[in-house]
């Protein structure tokens, strides 16, 4: 443990959750090796892939170039807390109905990508989806899946909202 | 992959944090949004000792209108930049950049002051706010100093920032109703850094007639007045201007600036 090590309190997927991290220490590593939370995935290390994009107070970010002991008092969404999120519900079976993925390593943070994306952007075309995803790298699919899966739920719900 | 084991801060007041940035025992270093600066610690192409978190400090979140210019404080993201919940002085350049900058995921915590104090030649806001003719205000313990954008950036990572000081805020000029704006990026990859950037400005009201080049291995190369206009954008023209920098010596850069440069030009002549 670092000699710097400062105690942080914040909230992860609706729990409270107070650690002693060492300032040092990313987000991501914070969620896999201390919460446990391994559904968040970490590719690059350097904000290029997008695997590790989580939420900070309801908006995506890096986890794996935000510290820790940055995110004090905040609140932090994982893929994990998503389970009962209805985007992220009607996300999950477009991804699979849409074959939005493959060896599933890119998925949690496609998610996290993608449910901004439907809330932000619901006027979205294909390409505007494809540049709103383009932080987010995927080695499997050729990214069709994933359009189509995303083209689905804004589709679904702008007809159920007319 | 991982960080060397620093030690961190997060004052409430500018004045903590100035005090901590002067101390000399320590090699510390201002962080905002650790968009650029999380990667390099990742890497360890940076090794402080202790960081000063500096987003906690209201002031530097603020922006407001004093006048017709625009202060923008230097904690200010790009995706709220992007959102434009203040009254824009540029008539839709400020959010029409901010969407452009890397990915959503990066904008919601990378900030406008990060990315000068950075001084990546091509980082958007070095070469916008460049082109809109922007200052800087810099803080200091010793107190603030402004200097416009044109010496502000000096090179490639390379500031007038002394060491202890930050970027505190930055002055955006208000453009007329008659001002007409171009900005073209050649980028690889949709939200990846630009090989190269055209930005032009056309204000009648301010006798504006701006060019920029940027992402030029250099500092970002003003070119003012109407030389470049109605088809004087050649790459004989930019090879001139760039003279000095790398990209004047690499065919293939110096096309791809002139390209930049000329796509930015059409925007405003169409
Ligand atoms: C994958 C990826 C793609 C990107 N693509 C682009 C792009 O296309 N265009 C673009 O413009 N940017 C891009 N960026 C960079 C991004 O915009 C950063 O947010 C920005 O450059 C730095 O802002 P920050 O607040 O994160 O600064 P930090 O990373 O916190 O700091 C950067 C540097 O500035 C210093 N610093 C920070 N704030 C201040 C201050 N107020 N005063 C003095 N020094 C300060 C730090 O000490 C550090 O040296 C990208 C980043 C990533 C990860
Ligand atoms: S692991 Fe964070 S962006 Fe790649
Ligand atoms: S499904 Fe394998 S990386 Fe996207």
């Amino acid at each position: 443990m670092s000699a710097h090590a400062k105690t942080i309190s914040l909230t992860v997927n609706g729990t409270r959750v107070e650690a002693s991290v060492p300032p040092r220490q990313h987000l991501g590593d914070f969620l896999r090796e201390r919460e446990l939370l391994t559904g968040t995935h970490l590719g690059c290390e350097h904000g290029v892939c997008g695997a590790c994009t989580i939420l900070i107070d309801g908006e995506p970010a890096r986890s794996c170039i935000t510290f820790a002991v940055a995110c004090d008092g905040r609140s932090v969404t994982t893929v994990e807390g998503l389970d009962d999120d209805p985007v992220a519900t009607e996300l999950r079976e477009a991804f699979s109905a849409e074959h939005g993925l493959q060896c599933g390593f890119c998925t949690p943070g496609m998610l996290v990508a993608a449910r901004d994306v439907v809330l932000r952007r619901p006027d979205a075309d294909n390409p505007a989806i494809r540049t709103a995803m383009s932080g987010n790298l995927c080695r499997c699919t050729g990214y069709v899946g994933i359009v189509n899966a995303i083209r689905r739920v804004i589709d679904a719900r702008n007809t159920n909202a007319g | 992959m991982k960080a060397v084991d620093f030690d961190y801060a997060q004052p409430a007041t500018l004045d903590a944090a100035l005090e901590l940035l002067s101390r000399e025992d320590v090699m510390v270093r201002p962080v905002a949004g650790s968009q650029s600066l999380g990667p390099m610690l990742n890497l360890r192409l940076a090794q402080p000792e202790l960081l000063v978190d500096i987003t906690r400090i209201a002031e530097l979140q603020a922006i407001r209108l004093d006048g017709d210019r625009l202060t923008i404080g230097a904690c200010v993201t790009h995706a709220r930049l992007e959102d434009g919940d203040y009254p824009d002085v540029t008539r839709g350049v400020l959010p029409s950049v901010a969407a452009v900058i890397a990915y959503r995921a990066v904008r919601n915590r990378g900030t406008i002051g990060g990315s000068l104090a950075h001084a990546d030649p091509a980082a958007d806001w070095v070469n916008v706010l460049t082109a809109l003719g922007a200052d800087v205000v810099i803080a200091g313990t010793g107190g603030r100093r402004t200097v416009p954008m044109t010496d502000f950036i000096l090179g490639v990572f390379e500031t007038a920032l002394q060491p202890g000081e930050i970027v505190a805020e930055i002055h955006v000029p208000a453009l007329s109703d008659r001002a007409r704006w171009g900005y073209y990026k050649v980028c690889r990859k949709t939200g990846e850094f630009s090989h190269a950037t055209g930005a032009v400005l056309i204000d009648p009201a301010r006798g504006v007639q701006r060019c920029v080049a940027g992402a030029t291995s250099g500092k970002p190369v003003v070119i003012d007045g109407p030389a470049l206009f109605e088809g004087g954008c050649t790459e004989a023209a930019m090879a001139a201007h760039l003279a000095g920098s790398p990209a004047a010596d690499d065919p293939i850069a110096l096309k791809t600036h002139t390209v930049a440069l000329k796509r930015a030009i059409a925007q405003v002549m169409s």
